[in-house]
């Protein structure tokens, strides 16, 4: 089992869940529409409670399916407060992971890393899609420390699996919390690269 | 960004001839991340962490021994280097029995530069460890010829279509060879030039145009990799002297201002000033020297990551 999660894992990196493994499994919306956008929208006052101005803030999304929350998430704050600039960046943990060359997993290729600010005693609000085992989260912890010192370092997922964590791990700001079994699996999708906004639960059949 | 599981076709690295196109781009595309991670205040990196690499140079070398040992320190793999002159090789033993004793001291890497054209490809079929070519004889050297294609790349922004002008000593140079082999997988126009003797002499069935005049080249290329006159190769005085030499193939400022275009100056190094290239040259905007060897890290980089990570 150990040896399948690691492989979805590394499907998942890869963006590789596409259409034709999509349809041999069953799919349950679990947040679209209407819901989804209230989601952002908490997260965002969220944010504002704890934040303020965001002077000495700033957010980083998590390579490769973390940055789309992170965008929309930085783009909401920014009408929301009418600031014209919120510190942004896209971090990719590829060289941090504590899978590479271990069984079932291909080397591991790089996504790009955009921080063009220093983070030194900055508030980081790491941000990611969906929260499973930690592992993510903890090479990520690892890669930022290679741009400085941060003052704090925050979580936000929108979707938190619970009861699924490898490491002691927790997220700080939670859209949904999602009671799943290791063979399914979380799938956020975009309106911005797929086709609309939703967050997805995909059973096998047999199971 | 990478949509699909790519990974190297082959285990050790002998020579760009093993490589395919999807590799040569595999290895630049990683190269350019692990250029943005030599950038960062902390320029380390920990996916090599359980692995311990041996740099085995048979031949002297400056540039290529620290370039690995930085590529190696940066991903926190555990070093140890190995140098023929001062080793056990003068008391008469054998490649294979010196490979072997590294080996047996867990040892997953080798690194080896080595006078003999096909060292690495005959250690490979010998010894139980991933070998990565730093120079064979004559022959190959890969990492040199991937971080020249990096380096046109970046200047250019594609290597395809390029005209790449291979000045010098080509008969002697590994880089050429390599070099030929790798520009003409990504798509460039590749030319040699120098004087006769100095050319090998079927070269042309690699595909590669031919000329003996300096300025006909220049006024070709839009890049010109000059190389080292190795005198350390030549047995016999394959030209008169090396100041008619120099009056014949030496790139100096005022050849390069009579061009009505401006191109991109290359060296491998070591620079021998005033034979191939005058310091003019050399330091001016037109050459980039220095950015080879800050992209020969970040290349040789990406090469011992995707090695490492055949492993399982």
């Amino acid at each position: 089992m150990n040896s399948n999660l690691s492989k979805f894992a590394n499907e998942k990196r890869k963006g590789l869940i596409g259409a034709t493994k999509r349809s041999q499994m069953q799919q349950s919306i679990l947040l679209s529409g209407q819901k989804f956008e209230i989601t952002i929208q908490r997260l965002c006052q969220q944010l504002i409670e704890n934040h303020r101005d965001f002077t000495e803030s700033a957010i980083i999304g998590i390579q490769p399916r973390g940055i789309y929350l992170a965008q929309r998430i930085k783009s909401e704050l920014q009408r929301i407060l009418k600031l014209d600039h919120i510190l942004f960046g896209e971090l990719d943990n590829t060289f941090y992971r504590d899978d590479f060359r271990r069984e079932g997993s291909a080397p591991l290729v790089p996504n790009t890393t955009t921080i063009d600010f220093v983070i030194e005693n900055k508030k980081v609000i790491l941000i990611d899609d969906v929260l499973w085992t930690g592992r993510t989260i903890r090479s990520s912890l690892d890669a930022i420390q290679a741009f400085g010192r941060p003052q704090k370092v925050e979580l936000l997922v929108l979707v938190d699996r619970r009861f699924s964590r490898h490491l002691p791990i927790q997220p700080d700001y939670i859209g949904i919390q999602v009671d799943s079994i290791n063979s399914q699996r979380v799938i956020v999708n975009w309106k911005e690269t797929d086709t609309e906004d939703q967050i997805i639960l995909l059973t096998e059949e047999n199971d | 960004m990478a949509e699909t599981v790519q990974q190297l076709s082959t285990r050790h690295l002998l020579g760009i001839k093993d490589l395919s196109l999807a590799d040569i781009q595999l290895i630049l595309e990683t190269a350019s991340t692990f250029k943005d991670v030599i950038n960062r205040p902390i320029k380390k990196v920990p996916s090599l962490r359980d692995i311990t690499i041996a740099n085995v140079f048979f031949e002297n070398s400056t540039r290529t021994r620290l370039s690995f040992e930085l590529a190696e320190k940066r991903l926190s793999a555990d070093v140890i280097n190995f140098a023929a002159s001062s080793s056990s090789v003068s008391k008469g033993e054998t490649l294979i029995d010196t490979v072997n004793n590294i080996l047996a001291m867990k040892v997953d890497m080798i690194v080896m530069r080595h006078p003999y054209p096909g060292a690495g490809v005959f250690l490979s079929k010998h010894v139980d460890a991933q070998i990565i070519n730093a120079g064979d004889g004559a022959h190959e050297h890969p990492t040199q010829a991937l971080l020249d294609a990096f380096s046109i790349r970046e200047q250019y922004g594609e290597v395809a279509g390029k005209k790449v002008a291979i000045i010098g000593d080509i008969l002697h140079s590994r880089v050429a060879l390599s070099n030929i082999l790798c520009l003409h997988q990504l798509g460039a126009e590749v030319m040699v030039c120098g004087p006769t003797t100095l050319i090998p002499k079927y070269i042309t069935s690699l595909g590669v145009k031919v000329e003996h005049n300096l300025m006909n080249a220049l006024h070709w290329c839009d890049v010109a990799n000059m190389l080292r006159i190795q005198l350390e190769r030549q047995d016999i005085n394959y030209f008169p002297s090396l100041r008619e030499y120099s009056m014949l193939y030496g790139l100096n400022k005022e050849i390069l201002d009579s061009l009505d275009k401006k191109i991109t100056i290359m060296h491998p190094g070591p620079i021998n000033r005033g034979v191939e290239l005058t310091s003019d040259v050399a330091d001016s905007q037109h050459a980039i020297i220095l950015d080879q060897v800050e992209n020969g890290v970040a290349v040789r980089m990406a090469v011992l990551y995707l090695l490492a990570g055949k492993r399982v």
